[in-house]
């Protein structure tokens, strides 16, 4: 995209989007953190993915008012408007995964105390939660560079994330039959692997928020039929 | 580029509720021997408010000006192609511009009251073509300023002069004086450039209102104006219709790059 007349205003739409992938890059250290948490009892992160969070809640103020200055002042159209749009979706989209990464992180803390191991095992769950941080670093590059290419992948690569969700949730409900004494913790673990569930889908959604800002077209119920048509359309 | 302008031209056709006012087909416009519009074709909606955009010397004021043939007023200058007014050919040679241009008004971008009472300036048109008794001039004079807006300022004061009035205030005269003779379509010129803002926001509400019984082209340098007023955009570059749709696509999602560009900023 060639420069605005305007030098500020392209130093301004600048700094929303490397504030987004600021934003994005601290989202991504906090979820690793988390994943550090249900792989190890060793480790004690529930100070940095707390200290993290409030980082991120500041960064989405920030941003948000940053997004409103531009629109007063500038009154931003076409790709502009849509830049700027969906900055305020994704930094959204990016807040909701730092609340759902620190609900596992205090979760998982949890269920590493010594008389809370069970039979159920935090490491079925590990693997569920790289997917969805693969899906997160994968979805900020794609907005990095606006390729649409990754983020359609991005969105197809969730239903990964949904199916094993559906296999945790399977394996859980099995070991609450055999043995209701998992109930309890087996509960937690639903609640964990909820909230990766729910990291994938936000980040298929900043993945489709990608799509509209360089397409121009809104994909969010589109069909993956459909997604891969635009994405080829714009490969000719 | 004339199948471009073709695809372009079929902007509010698409929508077949819309009766079409004006259709330019393959109109070039030469100042003596420059070139200034080039194979314009375009479809003006009736009752609808179609805006010209476009850096300046893009030919938007010269399209606007061969709509009623103003151009007609200078020698050396020339339209080739047709424009279809009503189903006339209105760059015939044998068309009678005075009542072209009482059926297609103009307002300018400088107001240009007649150094006259606010009533004549209304009524001197009026005179050209009609022939009213008192009564029938005073409504029709009342009839104009209320459509401008402008009745309830001007009512107590219809014999001072209309150059005593503000800007704003002479602008919507101007636009009362256009609309007097009851025309079917308004060409406004840059109405709002020499005008403070509340003023243009009178005049971009006025426009509005007046697209309810009026065909309405606006040129504009003001983008947001455009964007705020118009249902139909054209933008216009070095004398080319470069692209032609509905407002709400153009300003959200423009089809091609060059119109983007303009839009956003990014021109020159």
């Amino acid at each position: 995209m060639s420069e605005h007349t305007s030098k500020q205003f392209d130093a301004e739409m600048e700094a929303i989007r490397s504030g987004v992938l600021a934003m994005g890059g601290l989202v991504e250290t906090q979820l690793q953190r988390a994943i550090q948490v249900l792989k190890s009892s060793e480790v004690d992160m529930i100070g940095a993915v707390r200290a993290d969070e409030l980082s991120i809640n500041h960064m989405q103020v920030d941003l948000d008012q940053q997004c409103s200055q531009i629109i007063a002042r500038r009154q931003p159209a076409a790709i502009d408007l849509r830049m700027v749009l969906i900055v305020v979706k994704i930094v959204n989209e990016l807040e909701r995964i730092g609340d759902e990464v620190k609900k596992i992180a205090y979760k998982g803390q949890e269920m590493q105390k010594p008389e809370r191991l069970s039979s159920v095992r935090l490491h079925e769950i590990t693997h569920a939660a790289q997917l969805a941080e693969t899906n997160l670093r994968l979805v900020l590059d794609a907005f990095a560079r606006l390729d649409i290419a990754a983020a359609a992948e991005v969105i197809f690569k969730d239903e990964a994330i949904d199916a094993a969700f559906l296999s945790i949730m399977r394996q859980l409900i099995s070991y609450m039959m055999e043995d209701p004494r998992t109930i309890s913790a087996s509960l937690e673990i639903v609640f964990i692997a909820k909230s990766i569930e729910r990291i994938g889908d936000h980040a298929k959604n900043i993945a489709e928020n990608v799509v509209h800002v360089v397409k121009g077209k809104d994909v969010r119920h589109a069909t993956a039929d459909q997604i891969r048509a635009e994405v080829a359309q714009s490969a000719r | 580029m004339n199948d471009r302008s073709a695809a372009r031209a079929a902007a509010p056709t698409a929508d077949k509720r819309l009766a079409i006012k004006l259709a330019v087909r393959n109109l070039d416009f030469y100042y003596g021997k420059f070139h200034a519009l080039k194979h314009v074709n375009l479809d003006v909606a009736e009752r609808r408010v179609t805006a010209f955009i476009g850096p300046s010397g893009c030919g938007k004021s010269t399209l606007l000006r061969t709509l009623n043939r103003m151009y007609s007023l200078y020698p050396g200058q020339r339209a080739v192609g047709e424009i279809t007014l009503n189903g006339n050919n209105i760059l015939e040679p044998g068309t009678d511009l005075n009542m072209l241009r009482a059926k297609v008004g103009m307002v300018f971008q400088k107001p240009t009251p007649f150094p006259m009472s606010i009533y004549d300036n209304i009524a001197f048109g009026v005179r050209l073509y009609e022939t009213l008794g008192t009564r029938d001039m005073d409504e029709r004079v009342e009839w104009a300023l209320s459509k401008a807006a402008m009745w309830q300022e001007a009512k107590d004061k219809l014999k001072q002069s209309g150059m005593a009035l503000s800007g704003g205030q002479q602008q919507r005269l101007c636009i009362a004086r256009a609309v007097a003779v009851k025309p079917d379509v308004l060409l406004l010129d840059e109405p709002t450039s020499a005008l403070d803002p509340i003023s243009t926001a009178k005049i971009e509400e006025l426009i509005s209102e007046l697209k309810t019984d009026y065909t309405i082209a606006i040129v504009t340098h003001n983008m947001q104006q455009a964007a705020r007023v118009s249902d139909y955009t054209a933008y216009m570059y070095l004398g080319e219709l470069v692209e032609f749709g509905a407002t709400d696509e153009i300003f959200i999602r423009p089809r091609r790059k060059e119109t983007e560009d303009y839009i956003t900023g990014r021109f020159g």
